[in-house]
């Protein structure tokens, strides 16, 4: 480990007047996982896309093998020997080709021979060249999967098949964007598998993740960035109470951790209230059990599962966004069975969707008009929107869930992912709410937005609300729930208070049945 | 959190598209993307004052608004359209449509103006509700099926009046004398005067206010905005999405079919070409719209500027002598320029919801 496989020096990058990266030095070494953490906003993002050429005209020198080499295309950067992963999968997959072709894509794109040969697609190096691909991987995908359209691949999957055409080029350095962020435990522990396969091979590591357990899992050295300059640079085993204070500054104060230095600091359980949703004999999966359920009032319910297990159709169908398979539902002891979204609103049932930019973000819309859209109704006279009020709305909004931003009328989409959240999240938490769905709320937020938007969730639910958290990642959840429900194909294996139950007890409701490692 | 921790009243100004370019030159794109096309206009309509004369006269300054009145109405129909994400490529062939349906009930069926007016804006009513059927109920991709309507429209009218142009008193395929005629009430339509103003361009200003306080200030045009902006993210916040595409597609319509009527009136026949070049002048004077003062969303005020920018440009080359091809040329670098503002040079809303408009700052 004597020579970094790539070091950079003084690497800086400005948009326009503003440094987002400040004169980063790195080095990182063969066979190492190096972890890169950081806030939303911090140059984690950017420190990424220059090592993948995306951004050629940043400050600094960038050496593989000692060699000194320029990214100035995502071609190049590959060629020089730093493949990466970026945090959306789908925009590492080509749809409409098989898992082969996808698989040996890099080829298809750029053949390595020239000639007419080389425009010709033949079926059989396809397949020759996937299948080495998955063999570097030790993934065990028969014919027949390499022959299926990749949209048939699951997340996690289509998460390893980008993995392995990353590393099909025997890169010296392999860069991973947030790879977990989609995935549940049980996948994401396939993922590690493989990169400490690729450790052992002698492969340098980059992985960036918001995840503090995935890197004490796996990571052999953690680098903090803050405002564009590495501010902590440390080896495993991780002291989080040092780390975490150079990654979040002053404002690790104001969000303090609990004794282990990761979980949130002790807080006051919230008892049931009073039952606001009785679900019977409700059918979440087409095939799974008909279930009975209460959610009560005043507490924070955390519903732990995988992605498919039914957690968003227990949401969706709160809201009159999607239908069950069967049963019916009662609200404060009346039927619930709203038609659209609208009446559920009216209802008092809110669903912040799990998909930010897909879901709940308008393009070009301010932060004012992205909070009031649901509430027209009641901010219009006779049909016209009363835009005083609702920019006094927006404003008192922003400062609630302190939203950095220079104003309300500000496009959402200038805002960082945590900011953005706060806005979506925030919309939802008003006053007479009844029944609040956080669906996935903390998928990529960094670990103060993380607080704040489990804080005022809290807070909603002491105000009275039934509030569901609904994630795949059991520590979000048990840091905010008061009682934590486990699904698994459309049923509850275990349904316990938070104060009562070990994380251990949580996890293995929920990982014993999660399917094994070929795509579905 | 952004980067700013440290200082949490300010975040950083929206990145570039990823190239560094000098905040000078960042300004000009800017006053560029968001003042070029007034520039344009306003220097065009100073050369035509200055250089002829006869420009000058207020009868020509109304002429203006009168040609562009059924463009400027179309194109307000498509600019709704075009709020909710879609595309209205049935306005020509309603309005042509419009024009012979006036025509036929007016002569053949000899009914008065008033009542030939009802028939015509319900005609462009129940083509609007073909065109969202299509869209919202059957699922086909706007742009197919507004063009599937195109045809349809286009075929029904001839079928209605067998291929020909109808005009007042003219002689049915039975040899008698058509028993109606284009009433004065209807020629009102495009050739009277409330006052010193004549008719199409009050319409013209009554319906661009309606368009504008619709789409700007009330509750339903911010709704149809928001199902154009993201479809899913507005049915999450209980927006009734389907009923809001349905009313833009019928609102289109009916705005068609004004603009056919102001047509009619004009030719003061029910013309079977009429409104043939309607169709890619209202779109187009509609995506002009949307680059104009650089909002890159489609809006009223816009379209209506866009529709008076290629009236000026054809009254004043026809005046100048040049032939109606040439401004077809013209009309095409217009629309190029718009198209190049709202997607090149903009950077304003063209940022995906999640990716911060650089993908720079994360």
């Amino acid at each position: 480990m004597s020579t970094a496989a790539v070091s950079l020096r003084g690497i800086g990058m400005s948009f326009g007047a503003h440094r987002v990266l400040d004169g980063v030095d790195l080095d990182i070494a063969a066979g190492e996982v190096l972890a890169l953490l950081g806030a939303n906003g911090a140059g984690k993002s950017t420190l990424i896309k220059v090592l993948s050429g995306v951004h050629p005209g940043h400050d600094g020198t960038i050496a593989v093998a000692g060699t000194e080499q320029r990214m100035d295309s995502p071609l190049r950067a590959r060629r020089a020997g730093i493949a990466t992963v970026h945090q959306r999968v789908h925009d590492g997959v080509v749809p409409g080709l098989t898992v082969a072709e996808n698989l040996a894509f890099d080829d298809l794109a750029h053949p390595a021979r020239r000639g007419p040969s080389s425009v010709l697609l033949r079926r059989r190096e396809v397949m020759a060249a996937a299948r080495t691909a998955v063999e570097v991987l030790g993934l065990d995908w028969s014919d027949a999967v390499l022959r299926r359209d990749v949209a048939e691949l699951g997340i996690s999957d289509a998460q390893l098949l980008v993995l392995a055409r990353a590393l099909v080029h025997r890169p010296r350095l392999l860069v991973l964007d947030e790879p977990t962020s989609a995935l549940s435990a049980a996948e994401a522990e396939r993922l590690f598998t493989v990169v400490r396969a690729q450790r052992e091979a002698g492969l340098a590591v980059l992985y960036v993740s918001h995840r503090l357990g995935e890197v004490d899992a796996l990571a052999d050295r953690a680098v903090v960035l803050r405002d564009g300059r590495v501010t902590s640079d440390s080896r495993a085993p991780f002291r989080w109470d040092v780390v975490l204070p150079a990654m979040l500054g002053e404002r690790a104060a104001a969000h303090p951790v609990g004794a282990d230095g990761i979980g949130p600091p002790p807080r006051e359980a919230l008892p049931p209230g009073e039952v606001a949703v009785r679900l019977r004999g409700v059918r979440l999966l087409p095939r799974s059990p008909a279930l009975d359920l209460d959610l009560h009032a005043g507490q924070v319910t955390g519903v732990v599962g995988l992605l498919g297990a039914g957690k968003s159709e227990l949401a969706h169908g709160l809201f009159g966004s999607a239908s069950w398979a069967g049963g019916t539902a009662e609200l404060d002891g009346r039927p619930h069975a709203p038609r659209s979204p609208a009446a559920a609103v009216r209802a008092g049932v809110h669903l912040v969707p799990e998909d930010r930019a897909g879901q709940a973000l308008l393009p070009g819309w301010s932060i004012a008009r992205t909070l009031s859209l649901p509430f027209l109704g009641e901010l219009s006279r006779g049909g016209v929107v009363d835009r005083s009020t609702e920019g006094a709305r927006g404003r008192s909004a922003v400062d609630r869930f302190g939203v950095v931003t220079r104003s309300e009328h500000t496009d959402v989409g200038e805002l960082s992912g945590g900011n953005q959240q706060k806005v979506v999240v925030g919309r939802w938490l008003v006053p007479g709410v009844r029944v609040l769905l956080l669906d996935e709320p903390f998928r990529g937020v960094d670990l103060g937005a993380r607080r704040d938007i489990g804080g005022h969730a809290r807070d909603a639910a002491r105000a009275g609300a039934a509030v569901v958290v609904l994630s795949a990642d059991v520590d979000e959840v048990l840091e905010v729930a008061d009682r934590v429900l486990v699904l698994v194909d459309g049923a509850v294996t275990l349904d316990a208070p938070v104060s009562g139950v070990p994380r251990e007890t949580v996890v293995a409701a929920f990982s014993a049945t999660s399917p094994g490692g070929t795509p579905s | 959190m952004t980067s700013s921790a440290t200082t949490p009243t300010t975040t950083p100004a929206p990145p570039g598209a990823g190239s560094r370019v000098s905040p000078g030159l960042d300004r000009a794109r800017e006053l560029l993307v968001r003042y070029g096309f007034i520039a344009v206009t306003i220097a065009l309509i100073g050369w035509f004052l200055l250089s002829e004369p006869n420009f000058r006269t207020s009868d020509n300054l109304y002429g203006l608004l009168v040609y562009a009145a059924p463009t400027a109405i179309a194109g307000l129909g498509v600019t709704i359209a075009m709020t909710v994400g879609g595309l209205d490529l049935s306005v020509g062939a309603a309005a042509g449509f419009a024009v012979s349906l006036a025509a036929w009930t007016m002569v053949v069926q000899n009914q008065v103006g008033g009542v030939a007016i009802g028939v015509v804006l319900l005609g462009g009513a129940v083509i609007g509700l073909v065109n969202a059927a299509l869209v919202v109920w059957a699922r086909i991709p706007d742009l197919l099926a507004t063009l599937t309507t195109m045809f349809a429209v286009m075929g029904l009218k001839l079928v209605l009046v067998d291929g020909k142009s109808i005009s007042s008193r003219m002689t049915l395929d039975d040899g008698t004398t058509a028993p109606g005629r284009f009433t004065e009430g209807f020629l009102w339509l495009a050739r009277g005067d409330i006052g010193p103003v004549p008719v199409p361009a009050v319409l013209l200003a009554l319906v661009a206010v309606a368009v504008w306080f619709l789409l700007e200030r009330t509750r339903h045009g911010r709704l149809l905005y928001a199902v154009g902006a993201n479809a899913e993210a507005a049915r999450l916040a209980g927006v009734p999405v389907g009923l809001y595409r349905s009313a833009a597609y019928v609102l289109s319509g009916v705005l068609a079919s004004v603009a056919g009527l102001l047509l009619a009136a004009r030719i003061g026949q029910g013309d079977v070409s009429a409104g043939n070049s309607l169709l890619l002048d209202a779109v187009a004077v509609a995506l002009v719209g949307t680059s104009v003062l650089g909002r890159n969303v489609p809006n009223a005020w816009g379209t209506v500027l866009g529709a008076v920018l290629v009236s000026v440009m054809v009254v004043g080359f026809s005046m100048k002598g040049l032939p109606y091809y040439v401004q077809d040329v013209a009309k095409g670098a217009v629309l190029l320029a718009a198209l190049l503002f709202s997607y090149t040079l903009s950077r304003r809303r063209t940022a995906l919801p999640g990716q911060p408009a650089a993908g720079g700052a994360e």
